[in-house]
C-alpha cells in the first residue's frame, strides 16, 4: 500500500481549527497562571470566539464538503456559526461577575464554553451521521460539567447528574437511529443519502421501514437536545439547578446549534421524504408550544419560567421547520437569532437581581422594580414584550415569519394553534411587566457595578427595539443561508 | 473433526463454563477472574472467525480496563455479596416464569429463521480485498475518518478538563516537591559545621 495520502483541505474548517488551537493554548495559559488564571483566560476566550466568528464571515461559503464529505461549510453553517459564536462570547462575558461573587471563577469555565462552542460549530457543519454524533457529544460534554460547576451546592450537582444521565440516554437513542439508517441504506454521508432518496423511482419515495424507525430515533434524540416536548423534562430542573450564567448559556447558543443540526438533518438527507418526518415535527411543535404556554403560568422561579418559555419558543421555531420550505427555514433562522438576543438580554437582567450581595431568582422579587431601578425595569419590559411577540418588537417578527411560512405550506391549523399558544404565553410575560410597574415596590436591588452586564443589557434591548428599523442585514443573510440548505 | 472445529468447541466450552462460574462463584474476586477467562476465550473465538482486530480490542479494553476496574471496585468497596444473595430463592418463581417466557419467545423467533442458500458468501474472511481487519481499518482511520478521529480526541480532552474541574480541590496544607528549590540548595544553606565539645552535645 503506497498510495499517496489524500491532501487535507482544511481551509473551510479554519474557524474550528483556530478555536481548537486557541482552546489548547488557553488551557496551558490557565494552568501556568496561579491565582488570576480566570481573569486572563476569560477575556481571551471571548476574544478567540469573536476571532473565529470573523474567520467564518471572511471565508468562502461555496466550498465543497471536506474531510471525505464529513464536514460541509455553506452559507447556512456560516450564518449559524456567527450567531453561535457571538452568543457564546456574550455568555462568557456575562458570567464573570457572578462567578467572582460566588468564588467559582476558575479558568475551566470559559474553556468549557469555548470547547462546547467548537462542538456547536461542528454540529452545524456536520455532513454525516458520525460527524453529527461526534459534534453533538463534544457540545454536550462541557454542558454536563458546566451544569455541575458549582460542585459544592447540591442543586447544581443534581442538575449536572440529571442532565448527564438523560443526555446519555438521548445520545444512545440518536446513535441507535443512526445505526439503523446506516444499516438499511448503507451510507452515513448526508449527501449520498439525500441523492439516494432523491433517485428513487418517479416520485414515490420509499425510505423502508428500518430506516424510517431510525429516522424516528434520530428525531427523538434531537428533540431531547432541543428540549422539545415530550423530551423536555430535564430542562426546568437543570435550568433551575445550574448556576445562573450557565443557564443563560444553555438557553442561548446550544439551542441555536441544535435547531441548526435538526434543520440540516431533516432538510438535506431526509429532505426528499419530508412527508415522513413532517408529522413528527408538527406534533413536537404543537406539544412544545402548548406546554411552554400553560406550564409556565404557575412558576415562581424566574429560571424555571424561562425554561418553560424556552420550550415554548422551540415549538414556535419548529413550526417553520414543519413547513419544510425555504421560507420556513428562513423563518426559523430569523426566529432563533432573535430568540438568542432576547434570551441573553433577559438573563442579564436576572443576573442583576441581587440583594445585599445575594443573587435572588423568584419572580416576586421584581415587584415595583420600575420605581427603584427604572432602566432595568424598562429593559426587562422590552424583553418580556418581545418574548410575548408583541409588535413592533423583534420577537413579533420572528413569529410572523414562521407562521407565514406555515400558512403558505398549507399548515394553517398549526399556525392558528401557534397564535393561540402565544396569546396564552403572553399572560405570564405580561404578568412580569405588571409586577414591575404596578405593584408595591419590594426592597431595592443592589446597585449594579459591573459595566459589561449593563452594556450587554442595553445592546440587546436596542437590538430588540431597532430590528424593525434596520431588518435588512439579518433578513438578507438568513435568506442566503436558507437557500443554501435547499437542494 | 477438523482442528478448527476442535478449537472452537474447546474455547466455546471453556467460555460457557467460565461464564457460569462468574455468576455462581462465592468469592467476588473469583467471579472477576472467571470473567477475565470468559473474555479471553471469546477473543479466541473471534480469532477463529478471522476478526483478529476485535479479538485484540476485546482483550485490551475488556480485560485490560473493564475487568481491572471491576477488580478495584470489588476489592475497595468490600461489598457483602453473601447478604445480597439472601432472598434469592424468594424471587425464583417470578424469575423462572420470566425465563420461561423469554425461552419460548426465543424459540418462536429462531423457528422462523431461514438460513440463506449461499453459505460461501457469509463465510468468515478478513476483508474482500484480502487485507486483514487491522490493515483495512488502518487504511481509512487516518485518511477518510481523520476528522472523526480528531473529534474523538477533542472529546477526550474535554472529558479530562471536566473531570479535573469537577473533582480537583486545592488543599492548602500539602507539602509539594519544589525541584527548583531542591536543586538550588547549596552547601551554605544545607550544611552547618559546628564545633562540638566533647561530652556536651549540641
Amino acid at each position: 500500500m503506497t498510495e499517496a495520502l489524500p491532501a487535507f483541505d482544511i481551509v473551510p474548517a479554519l474557524p474550528e481549527v483556530f478555536l481548537l488551537l486557541a482552546g489548547m493554548a488557553l488551557l496551558v495559559v490557565g494552568a501556568m497562571r496561579d491565582k488570576d488564571a480566570s481573569r486572563v483566560v476569560t477575556p481571551l476566550a471571548a476574544l478567540a470566539l469573536l476571532v473565529a466568528a470573523l474567520f467564518v464571515i471572511g471565508a468562502d461559503k461555496t466550498a465543497d464538503p471536506i474531510f471525505s464529505g464529513h464536514f460541509v461549510f455553506d452559507s447556512f453553517a456560516a450564518f449559524l456559526k456567527v450567531v453561535i459564536l457571538a452568543g457564546s462570547a456574550v455568555s462568557i462575558v456575562l458570567a464573570q461577575g457572578y462567578l467572582e461573587d460566588q468564588e467559582l471563577d476558575r479558568f475551566e469555565f470559559p474553556l468549557l464554553i469555548l470547547f462546547s462552542s467548537l462542538g456547536m460549530c461542528m454540529m452545524v457543519s456536520a455532513n454525516s451521521f458520525l460527524a453529527l454524533y461526534m459534534a453533538l457529544e463534544l457540545q454536550s460534554l462541557p454542558l454536563y460539567v458546566l451544569a455541575a460547576f458549582n460542585r459544592d451546592q447540591l442543586r447544581s450537582t443534581e442538575a449536572g447528574l440529571k442532565y448527564f444521565v438523560l443526555g446519555a440516554l438521548a445520545s444512545g437513542m440518536l446513535l441507535y437511529g443512526c445505526s439503523l439508517v446506516y444499516g438499511f441504506t448503507g451510507t452515513i454521508l448526508f449527501d449520498d443519502l439525500g441523492a439516494m432518496l432523491l433517485g428513487t423511482e418517479n416520485g414515490t419515495l420509499e425510505l423502508g421501514i428500518g430506516a424510517l424507525v431510525g429516522l424516528v430515533f434520530i428525531a427523538a434524540g434531537l428533540a431531547f437536545k432541543l428540549s422539545a416536548v415530550p423530551f423536555h423534562m430535564w430542562a426546568p430542573d437543570v435550568y433551575e439547578g445550574a448556576p445562573t450564567p450557565v443557564t443563560a448559556f444553555f438557553a442561548a447558543a446550544p439551542k441555536v446549534a441544535a435547531v441548526g443540526l435538526t434543520l440540516r438533518v431533516l432538510m438535506q438527507p431526509f429532505g426528499p421524504v419530508a412527508g415522513e418526518w413532517q408529522q413528527i415535527i408538527v406534533f413536537i411543535a404543537i406539544a412544545s408550544m402548548l406546554l411552554g404556554a400553560f406550564a409556565a403560568i404557575r412558576q415562581t422561579n424566574i429560571k424555571r419560567l424561562l425554561a418553560y418559555s424556552g420550550i415554548g419558543h422551540i415549538g414556535f421555531a419548529l413550526v417553520g421547520l414543519a413547513a419544510g420550505t425555504e421560507r420556513g427555514i428562513y423563518g426559523v433562522l430569523i426566529y432563533m437569532t432573535i430568540y438568542l438576543v432576547m434570551t441573553l438580554g433577559t438573563f442579564t437582567v436576572v443576573l442583576m437581581m441581587r440583594r445585599q450581595g445575594r443573587y435572588i431568582e423568584t419572580i416576586d422579587d421584581l415587584a415595583g422594580l420600575s420605581s427603584t431601578r427604572p432602566l432595568m425595569a424598562a429593559a426587562m419590559a422590552i424583553f418580556m414584550f418581545s418574548l410575548a411577540g408583541i409588535p413592533p418588537l423583534a420577537g413579533f417578527f420572528g413569529k410572523l415569519y414562521v407562521f407565514m411560512a406555515a400558512v403558505e405550506a398549507g399548515l394553517t391549523p398549526l399556525a392558528v394553534l401557534g397564535v393561540l399558544a402565544s396569546v396564552v404565553g403572553a399572560y405570564y410575560y405580561l404578568r412580569i411587566v405588571k409586577l414591575m410597574y404596578f405593584d408595591e415596590p419590594a426592597e431595592a436591588f443592589d446597585r449594579q457595578g459591573r459595566l459589561e452586564l449593563q452594556a450587554i443589557c442595553a445592546v440587546s434591548a436596542v437590538l430588540v427595539l431597532g430590528f424593525i428599523l434596520i431588518p435588512g442585514p439579518l433578513l438578507a443573510t438568513a435568506q442566503a443561508a436558507a437557500a443554501a440548505l435547499m437542494p | 473433526m477438523t482442528p478448527h472445529l476442535l478449537l472452537f468447541y474447546l474455547f466455546a466450552t471453556v467460555a460457557v463454563a467460565a461464564a457460569v462460574m462468574v455468576v455462581s462463584a462465592r468469592n467476588p474476586v473469583h467471579s472477576v477472574l472467571f470473567l477475565i477467562l470468559t473474555f479471553f476465550n471469546a477473543a479466541a473465538l473471534f480469532i477463529l472467525i478471522g476478526a483478529e482486530f476485535l479479538a485484540m480490542v476485546l482483550v485490551v479494553v475488556y480485560v485490560g480496563a473493564v475487568a481491572v476496574l471491576f477488580m478495584f471496585v470489588v476489592m475497595m468497596l468490600n461489598v457483602n455479596f453473601v447478604r445480597m444473595r439472601q432472598g434469592f430463592l424468594q424471587y425464583l418463581p417470578v424469575g423462572g416464569l420470566i425465563g420461561v417466557i423469554l425461552l419460548v419467545e426465543l424459540i418462536l423467533v429462531a423457528g422462523t429463521w431461514v438460513v440463506a442458500d449461499t453459505p460461501e458468501a457469509i463465510e468468515p474472511r478478513p476483508t474482500t480485498a484480502g487485507l486483514t481487519n487491522t490493515e483495512a481499518l488502518g487504511n481509512v482511520f487516518y485518511t477518510e475518518y481523520f476528522y472523526l478521529f480528531q473529534a474523538a480526541g477533542v472529546i477526550l480532552l474535554v472529558a479530562i478538563i471536566g473531570a479535573i474541574a469537577l473533582t480537583l480541590r486545592d488543599r492548602g496544607n500539602i507539602r509539594r516537591q519544589d525541584i527548583g528549590e531542591q536543586v538550588h540548595r547549596d552547601r551554605a544553606s544545607a550544611v552547618q559545621l559546628r564545633k562540638v565539645k566533647s561530652r556536651a552535645g549540641i
